[in-house]
Parts: structure tokens; C-alpha cells; sequence
């Protein structure tokens, strides 16, 4: 390819003179210092480029080639445990070899190519594949197996097989030979555009929830596996230690996080802790199931966009091996304003707040990238995603939370003053809902316990109350409320501090699992129920709370140890004793 | 090579046009000679074939489409690097401002900087003691770290800078003293701030180790955006080249980004919310980001950044966009500042994202995080209460609604305000917020374990 040469130049946009040889969404290397872009727009004679780096420096007149492919992402053994930039660039292999600060026109393989993998190969020449098919497996993490499918679009039949052993990334495995008598090689790896999802064989409806071990989620505002969550908050609130509580103990197979132009601070604590982190349920270390895309908020602004699609298609590669993948995208909003800032520089016509009016197009495409599958090769996968979105000035009547909120079903408010009062997560019970609750209360009740969603039910109905009687309360005080209504007021306290509040430091409290949940929000409802037969008495409620029995219930979620569910029998059984002995006193 | 054009294309605002320049380069600086022998500076910010389009820092007034030397140096705007940087000023540009000649060095550096690889990043542990009460036990400053001041005009924020700066040098363990400097950027403020600093670290004799670069509100527009890059750029060697402890000053953001609001306007581009462009979230990130300690190098930037919100609206852009990035923030509160309480920090607003994991035990003590927990609970508290008792009156309140009153007045008095020169060590500090929480029965305090009561509850009550 020659004679292609850059034109103009506008910060991360670059044109060339003349279209030919270039397709849309091609991938391109830009200058002397081959920096790498994409075509985004070919006009009467104007070719448009983004470039995903810096382009201080570049001169009209240096060379644009071509790569004949768009950009599209290394899939194969090394992924998971790796941190990479928005472009897929291994991060700690770019700091090998140009040092701490990422320089423009790093140059590095996706995937280390020298590593060999043990290979259990598990066709036989003969065999007939059709495309999604599993050929081989290597154990890519002690937690994790990697499962090698024929990419799709391709089928034929095995004319050659590898023994089982040690193989690179580019060594050949299988030799397919198609209808056509055409023969295509299979290795270790694939390409995939990022930008297209990858297909699966239908879609499955949702059955089971995304167990994450934080009580206000679990218990009261569940996500389903292959269903999609927002998180708005404004700064401060706890957007990112929510996110980073859920890559760390949701039960997913596979964790993809994000950080798309936030802190870079931030990623290094991800990958610090997740480190020394075990998984409560493989025992194994979470950073083997984890893969970190951190496109950092100084990096350049082009990568940022094209961050989110490459987490999302790497999720899509490990939900079709038959994983369930969860996606964190910590935020939306970086990648909405990386959109509207290009956008700008294309001098398009702009929508709402200057943000292009294909944002609320491209949130429902990302959005539609979740769901539960049934895979190509016929087993059950699924991509749940949980965006953060960080409202300018915390006002959620913006754009991107409003768009988001129309294509994701559970919504997670985030509370500036709830974060004030230090009650994290923040996560603001009145304005928060999930729709996935009808269609997972069958597992509730079936696989937690049959009153699982009755008590949600009522435990809900208590915080209500408690909103509308605060009304009240803000106005003329707690003291001339009737006793009954007290009681609700001192519930509803004890559903705040006990059960909603959690600590994310603390070793017990930071995962609970479900059964525990359940114990808690049954102990505190069956209190709620007892206390009423003293008010209900004519006595004072002052009675019953001096006993210090609601603190006590405070206090089980420090005191009661996470697989020590006996605990709330014995607990229910205090209560009634403490009730019963306080109506005997009269 | 050099090439030397003669003549311009087109003057529109502080952007000139040239034609048929071969060789250009993105973002570099280009000098340009006017007839009556100044001399300008300008950088390159769009190229289309021969044409290029220049923004010259110091205004266009004067130019004349005829005579104009254009000269393009072929770099990109540099600042020149050397440790004799240490006790000097200069210009948000880079040149002397001071009197004292040019300094000579072969280090030069791009003022864009380059993105620290995150995994080359050190998590930031280390807690350095202020002496502010407020900040030391609620929204600990870390090594490493970038924790604006948000603040609005009128408001005690550069002397409380300015304490920041003389008595966080005291607390670097192990003597580190000699490794310590403080770069100094003044964006659009007044003369008498920029004044003010200098005696300050003059002072406190800390003048020989400061750097600054000052624009002043009457300096050019364009320079202003340069300052910070300059400043940061400066910080980076000294931090990662020469190994010091180096901490950011940087005021006044919001000037700051309303000159890059000036300049996005007069170069045509689309605004978005309150007419700042929209990539001021990336533009201020690739300034803040430049905070933190690298693997393996000893030295460090912590930033504190300043900036005054206007008409004290914390969801203005600069505010907002500055908290979605910097780890924390301390918000001043007009209400304290009105009735004489210095520094008027309101600790509820007030967050250090860094602060869990550089407090504790074995690094500041083991009931630190459970007081400023209960602290800011207990404020909380007092808000609900202060509120109801506007409504019904003091007189109607429970008997715990009363104690918070008198904890809050108490808080403000006693804790919150000290003097611009009371350095309290971490222990004082602690060892008041016991005191002061000790006016609260002890089942209010929920946030601390039985242990740490037991161990901390002053005894006189």
C-alpha cells in the first residue's frame, strides 16, 4: 500500500486524501510511529480516521497504511489475569519495555506468543465441526479452563489433529477442511472485530440471580444473571467501592472490569488487592478468573470509547466457551463524553447536552450484549453488565443516566447523603427498584426459602413506611407519634444500621452469603412482630427497646459468624423470652 | 532545520492561519517575530495539507498579516529541567519572571507529560500529618495523593494552603526534610495571592525550595493553560528524576478552566454544560492524574489543588468534574467561615478516597477509623437535629437530640476551628474527638467496638 499520506490533522482525528483501499471501521497505522486507528468516516474524497493515540508530532505528508482488517481483539489463553489498555495492549508488557509512562506508538502483542500452553485436544480426524465447536482445552488459570471453539462462520471436517501437549499461541492444532475442499487452520487463538458481537445460538430466559453477598442487592434489589444494572451516583458516593465489592465476590465464572477514564490510582488498587484476594467458593485466587481493561482518564480519549466494546467482546468470548460472565464498566459516562468529544471534533450536529444524537442508540447496542445464551456449541452462557454512571453535578435527569436507565432493568441509586452519614453502600433503598424480582422469585423461594420473597416483601414495606412517617417526624418529632408508629421508626433503624449498612473492610461482613441474609431479615421481622404485641399491650415501647434487644440485632451481622445460621434460632427464641418478660413486668 | 514564513493567511481571534507550510507538526511551538522586533509564542493546533492553524499564547493584537515572521522550532512545547529550578519563578510559560537569567539545562521535557502505566503505579499509603484536625482525622491527606480544596471566593482557602504546605513538612518520618519541595502554580490569580504564598513560604523558609509559576489575572489567557502543564512537568523530574517529596500547589482551577472555556468559544468548538468544552473532564485529568508515586522511584507528587466555586455551587462543571477525578476533596462552608471558624472545613461533604487504607494501626492508630466514622455520623446527627429544632424548637427536642446540639456547637468550636499556626499532632487530635464524643451517651456510639470504647472513653465520664 503506498501513497496513502496523512492530510489534516485535529487532535485525535486524522484525514487522508482520498478513499481507496480503506473500509469503514478498518484498522490503520498512522505515521512514522505506526499509531493505531480507525477509519470512522470515508467521504467524497476524504478518508476520516481516529487515532488511539497521542498524535503530537505528526506531520501532513507521513504514510497511512492500511491493515486490511478492522480492529478487532487477540481472544485466546493469557487473557484472564492480565491487565489491558482500551485497545487491548498488555499493560505490564508495555511497561516492560518503554518503563513507567506510556509512550505513543508502544507497540506490543496482545497476547504473549511465546508461552506454551498444555493442550488436551478433544476431536479426531473426521470429525465434523460446525462453528462455536470446542477442539481443545488448556487450563488457562488454576480456576479457570479455556476452551478453543472454531471461530464462527467457518465448519468442515478434521484432516488433521495435534497430539495432546505443549503449544504456542500461533502453533497449528486442527486442520479443518471445508465443503469446498478449502483448508483452514485452527490455533490457539482467533480475531474478532470489536465493534460486532459475537453470535451465540439463542437466547435463554432468566432463571437465576447474580449472588454478590451484599445484602442490600441480594435481599432487596437483586440482578439476574444476563441482566444489565446502573449505578448513578454522584462523586463521593461509592460508585467504584460498590464496583469493586461486586468483582470480588459475585459468583460469576469470569469478571471483566472496566475503568474507562477514571483513576489510575484506582486500577492499581484493583490489582493490588485482587492479587492476594480467594475466591469464598473455588478457594482459588480471584485475580485468576479476572481480566482488567484500564483505559485510564489521561490516556488518550479515542481508546476510552473503544474500552467498553473491547471489554464487552472479550465477556461475549468466555460466555461462549459456557461461562457466566460479569462485566463492570466503571463509567458509562467517561465513554458517553469520549463519544460526544469525538463527535465535536467531526463537527457533527450535537443532541442533548452536546452529546451526539446516536448516544441513546449506542447505550441499547451495548445494553443488548447482556442476556442468558444457550452457546454455539449448546451450552448455557451468559454476559451480565454493571455500568456506573457519574451524573454531572448528581443530577440523574441527565442524558446518559436517563438512556441507561431505559435499557438496563435494576437500578442502584447511589445517595449523596446517605455517603454523608458514612452508610455505605449508598445505595438508596426509595429510589433504587430491580424488575428482575418477579422473574426470580421462584429461586428465591425455592432454593433460599419459600418466605424469601414474602419477607422482602414486607421488609420493604417497613422502610416505606418509615420514609413517609419521617415526613412527620421532621416536622413535629418522634416524641407524640403513637407507639405503634414508634415501632416502625425503630424497625426500619434497625433495617438501616443492621441490614442495609455493611462493611466492606470488615472479614465477615464484606461477603455474606444468602442463607445469612435470609436469617437476618427473618430474626429482624419476627422481632418487628413480637414488639407489637407490647405496644398492641398499651406499654410503652421504652419497655422493650431498654432490653437492648434491637441493638443486639444491630450488632448480629458483626456478632453472628457467616455460616452460623443456627445463631438466628436461638436468637428468635431470645426475643420471644425478652418480649414475654417485658409483658409479665407489665 | 528551521524555515522561516513570512506572512500570515488570516488573523481571527487568537488563532492565525498560515499557507503553504510544508513540514508542520502537530502541537508544536512556532515563534513569531512581529515588525517592531517582539517576539511571540504559539503552537500549532490543527493542520489541513499546507495549511496550518496557530494559537498564539500572548493575543494576536498587533499582528499584521503582512509582516508577521512565523518560525517553526520543529518541538512541541518543552520546559527546560534542572534541580537550580528550586527557589525560582517564572512565567506560565515557562520563562523567568524573577530577573535572575535563564536556566540551562539539557533536560527538556514535552509539558503534555505521558499517562502513568497503571501498572506501574505505587498505591498510595503513606499518611501525612497536616496539623488541621479536620483533615488529620477525617479526610487524611496521603502521600502521593490529589485532594482539592473546593472553596469559593472570599473564603480563608490559601491560608489554609498555606498551613498545609508549612506544617506537612514537619511530619515526613525518618528526616526526610532535604527531599521535600513545593511547586507552586498561581492560574489567573491576583497579584496579592500570588504575594501572599511568597511570604508564606518565605516565612516558614521554605522560599529556597519552592517553585513557582505564576499567571496572573491580567497575564495572557492562553499562558494560563500552559501553567499547570509547566508546573506538573516541573514536579515530575523533581519526583521522579531527583527523588523528592514533592507537593502540588495549584490555584485557581476554576480560572483555569475558564480560560479553556475562553479559548474552546473563540475556536469555534460545541460546548457543552455551561459552555465549557466538552472534553474538560479529560483536559483536567490529564492534570490531576499526574499525582502519585511510581514503583521502584522514591520520590512522589501530592496535589492540592485549589478552586473557588462559583456562587459556592458545588455542581458547577469545575467542582463536579474535579470530584469525579481528584481521590476526595475539602469543601469549605460559608456559614463557618461567617461566624469566625478557621478553617471553615464542612466535614461532611469533605471525603479522603485514600484515607482506609493509609490509617490504623501500625500507621496512624488503631481507633482512627471508627472515631472519624462516628464523627461523621455524629454530624449527620446533628444536621437531622438542627433541623428539627428550627422547626419546633430547641425546647421540644429528646434529650439525645439535645446533646447532639451541644456536641455540634462544641465540634465547631473546639475542633473544627484552631489557629493558623496550631499544628495538632494526630494523637491531640484523636484524643479531642474522644473528648468531644464523650458529651454523647455511650449507645450513640455505634460505629466503634466495645473494645476501643473500653480502651478510649475518657475516664471522667
Amino acid at each position: 500500500m503506498t501513497g496513502k499520506v496523512i492530510y489534516g490533522i485535529n487532535g485525535p482525528v486524522v484525514t487522508v486524501q482520498g478513499t481507496d483501499g480503506f473500509f469503514m471501521q478498518e484498522m490503520v497505522y498512522v505515521g512514522h510511529d505506526r499509531l493505531v486507528g480507525e477509519v470512522i468516516g470515508i467521504e467524497e474524497g476524504v478518508t476520516t480516521i481516529q487515532v488511539y493515540e497521542v498524535t503530537t508530532g505528526l506531520k501532513p505528508g507521513e504514510p497511512v497504511s492500511p491493515a486490511g482488517n478492522p480492529l478487532a481483539l487477540t481472544l485466546g489463553p493469557g487473557i484472564l489475569g492480565n491487565i489491558f489498555d482500551g485497545i487491548e495492549r498488555p499493560l505490564p508488557a508495555l511497561e516492560e519495555h518503554f518503563g513507567p509512562f506510556i509512550a505513543k506508538g508502544s507497540a506490543v502483542s496482545s497476547l504473549n506468543s511465546e508461552k506454551t500452553w498444555p493442550v488436551t485436544v478433544t476431536v479426531a480426524v473426521g470429525d465434523a465441526l460446525s462453528p462455536g465447536q470446542i477442539y481443545a482445552t488448556c487450563p488457562e488459570t488454576p480456576a479457570i479452563e479455556h476452551r478453543f471453539m472454531v471461530p464462527p462462520g467457518i465448519s468442515g471436517r478434521v484432516t488433521k489433529a495435534a497430539a495432546n501437549g505443549d503449544y504456542r499461541l500461533t502453533d497449528r492444532i486442527v486442520t479443518l477442511t471445508t465443503d469446498r475442499g478449502e483448508e483452514i487452520p485452527l490455533t490457539l487463538c482467533q480475531f474478532w472485530p470489536i465493534r460486532q458481537p459475537r453470535p451465540a445460538a439463542r437466547r435463554l430466559p432468566i432463571e437465576k440471580p447474580l449472588i454478590t453477598g451484599q445484602r442490600v442487592i441480594d435481599t432487596l434489589f437483586p440482578i439476574a444473571k444476563g441482566g444489565a444494572a446502573a449505578i448513578p451516583g454522584g462523586f463521593g458516593t461509592g460508585k467504584t467501592m460498590t464496583q469493586h465489592q461486586l468483582a470480588k465476590w459475585s459468583d460469576a465464572d469470569i469478571i471483566v472490569y472496566v475503568g474507562c477514564g477514571e483513576r489510575g490510582n484506582e486500577m492499581t488498587q484493583v490489582l493490588d488487592e485482587f492479587g492476594g484476594l480467594v475466591d469464598p467458593r473455588t478457594g482459588k485466587q480471584l485475580r485468576d478468573r479476572t481480566v482488567l481493561i484500564a483505559n485510564t482518564s489521561n490516556m488518550p480519549v479515542a481508546a476510552r470509547e473503544a474500552s467498553i466494546y473491547t471489554g464487552i467482546t472479550l465477556a461475549e468470548y468466555y460466555r461462549d466457551m459456557g461461562y457466566d460472565v460479569a462485566m463492570m464498566a466503571d463509567s458509562t459516562s467517561r465513554w458517553a463524553e469520549a463519544l460526544r468529544e469525538m463527535s465535536g471534533r467531526l463537527e457533527e450536529m450535537p443532541g442533548e447536552e452536546g452529546y451526539p444524537a446516536y448516544l441513546p442508540s449506542r447505550l441499547s447496542a451495548f445494553y443488548e450484549r447482556t442476556g442468558n445464551f444457550e452457546t454455539l456449541c449448546g451450552k448455557k452462557g451468559s454476559i451480565t453488565v454493571i455500568g456506573a454512571v457519574s451524573p454531572q453535578g448528581s443530577d440523574f435527569s441527565e442524558p446518559v443516566t436517563q438512556n441507561t436507565k431505559r435499557f438496563t432493568r435494576c437500578f442502584w441509586a447511589l445517595d449523596k447523603s446517605l455517603a454523608y452519614a458514612r452508610h455505605y453502600p449508598a445505595i438508596n433503598w426509595m429510589d433504587s427498584y430491580s424488575e428482575y424480582d418477579g422473574e426470580l422469585s421462584y429461586w428465591y423461594n425455592s432454593t433460599v426459602d419459600s418466605s424469601f420473597m414474602r419477607l422482602r416483601g414486607e421488609l420493604l414495606h417497613l422502610l416505606r413506611e418509615e420514609n413517609e412517617l419521617m415526613e412527620i417526624v421532621k416536622l413535629i418529632g418522634a416524641d407524640v407519634l403513637p407507639e405503634h408508629q414508634k415501632l416502625t421508626l425503630e424497625t426500619a433503624r434497625v433495617i438501616r444500621l443492621g441490614f442495609l449498612q455493611q462493611n466492606a473492610y470488615h472479614k465477615e461482613d464484606t461477603y455474606v452469603p444468602l442463607p445469612k441474609q435470609f436469617g437476618m431479615m427473618r430474626v429482624i421481622l419476627h422481632l418487628h412482630a413480637e414488639a407489637k404485641r407490647v405496644t398492641e399491650a398499651g406499654l410503652p415501647l421504652h419497655r422493650l427497646t431498654e432490653t437492648g434487644i434491637f441493638d443486639r440485632l444491630v450488632g448480629m451481622k458483626n456478632t453472628i459468624a457467616n455460616d452460623d445460621t443456627a445463631a438466628f434460632d436461638r436468637l428468635e427464641q431470645e426475643i420471644d423470652e425478652t418480649v414475654n418478660a417485658v409483658l409479665k413486668k407489665g | 532545520m528551521f524555515t522561516e514564513h513570512i506572512g500570515l493567511k488570516q488573523i481571527s481571534g487568537s488563532l492565525i492561519a498560515l499557507d503553504g507550510v510544508k513540514d508542520a507538526s502537530y502541537e508544536e511551538v512556532v515563534r513569531l517575530r512581529l515588525l517592531d522586533g517582539t517576539t511571540r509564542t504559539g503552537r500549532v493546533i490543527a493542520l489541513s495539507g499546507e495549511r496550518v492553524v496557530v494559537q498564539v499564547f500572548e493575543g494576536t493584537a498587533g499582528l499584521s498579516l503582512e509582516d508577521t515572521r512565523t518560525l517553526f522550532t520543529a518541538r512541541p512545547m518543552e520546559l527546560t529541567l534542572a534541580p537550580e529550578m528550586m527557589g525560582r519563578v517564572f512565567s506560565g510559560a515557562g520563562q523567568p519572571r524573577d530577573g535572575l537569567g535563564e536556566i540551562y539545562s539539557s533536560a527538556r521535557r514535552d509539558i503534555n507529560g505521558s499517562p502513568i502505566n497503571p501498572v506501574s503505579r505505587e498505591y498510595p499509603r503513606n499518611f501525612i500529618q497536616t496539623g488541621i484536625s479536620t483533615i488529620d482525622a477525617m479526610s487524611t491527606l496521603i502521600r502521593g495523593q490529589k485532594l482539592p480544596i473546593f472553596s469559593g471566593a472570599g473564603m480563608r482557602h490559601n491560608e489554609m494552603a498555606a498551613q498545609i504546605v508549612r506544617q506537612a513538612r514537619l511530619s515526613s518520618p525518618n528526616g526526610e526534610d532535604e527531599k521535600f519541595a513545593v511547586v507552586f502554580a498561581a492560574m489567573g490569580v491576583k497579584n496579592d495571592v500570588a504575594d501572599y504564598f511568597r511570604r508564606s513560604f518565605e516565612a516558614s523558609g521554605v522560599l529556597q525550595r519552592v517553585v513557582m509559576f505564576l499567571n496572573l489575572s491580567n497575564d495572557p489567557i492562553l499562558e494560563r493553560i500552559l501553567t499547570p502543564r509547566m508546573a506538573l512537568t516541573a514536579a515530575e523530574y523533581l519526583a521522579f528524576d531527583l527523588g523528592m517529596h514533592i507537593l502540588v500547589v495549584m490555584t485557581d482551577m476554576t480560572a483555569y478552566a475558564e480560560a479553556c472555556r475562553e479559548f474552546s468559544s473563540s475556536n469555534g468548538e460545541i460546548p457543552s454544560r455551561r459552555g465549557f468544552p466538552g472534553y474538560l473532564y479529560s483536559d483536567l485529568a490529564s492534570l490531576y492524574e499526574r499525582a502519585g508515586m511510581i514503583k521502584g522511584k522514591p520520590g512522589s507528587v501530592t496535589q492540592i489543588p485549589i478552586l473557588t466555586m462559583p456562587n459556592d455551587d458545588i455542581t458547577h462543571p469545575v467542582p463536579d468534574l474535579t470530584g469525579y477525578i481528584t481521590e476526595g476533596q475539602i469543601v469549605l462552608d460559608r456559614a463557618l467561615d461567617a461566624v469566625g471558624v478557621y478553617p471553615p472545613v464542612s466535614v461532611l461533604p469533605s471525603l479522603s478516597r485514600l484515607m482506609k487504607d493509609g490509617i490504623g494501626e501500625g500507621m496512624t492508630r488503631e481507633d482512627h477509623a471508627a472515631v472519624s466514622n462516628q464523627l461523621f455520623a455524629a454530624c449527620a446527627k446533628v444536621q437531622d437535629a438542627r433541623s428539627l429544632a428550627s422547626v419546633i424548637g430547641e425546647d421540644e427536642l429528646s434529650e439525645t437530640d439535645r446533646q447532639y446540639l451541644a456536641f455540634g456547637k462544641a465540634f465547631e468550636q473546639r475542633f473544627i476551628h484552631q489557629g493558623e499556626n496550631e499544628n495538632r499532632s494526630l494523637e491531640q487530635t484523636l484524643t479531642l474527638a474522644w473528648e468531644l464524643l464523650a458529651m454523647l451517651p455511650k449507645s450513640e456510639l455505634d460505629r466503634i467496638d466495645d473494645e476501643l470504647i473500653a480502651r478510649y472513653y475518657p475516664a471522667a465520664h
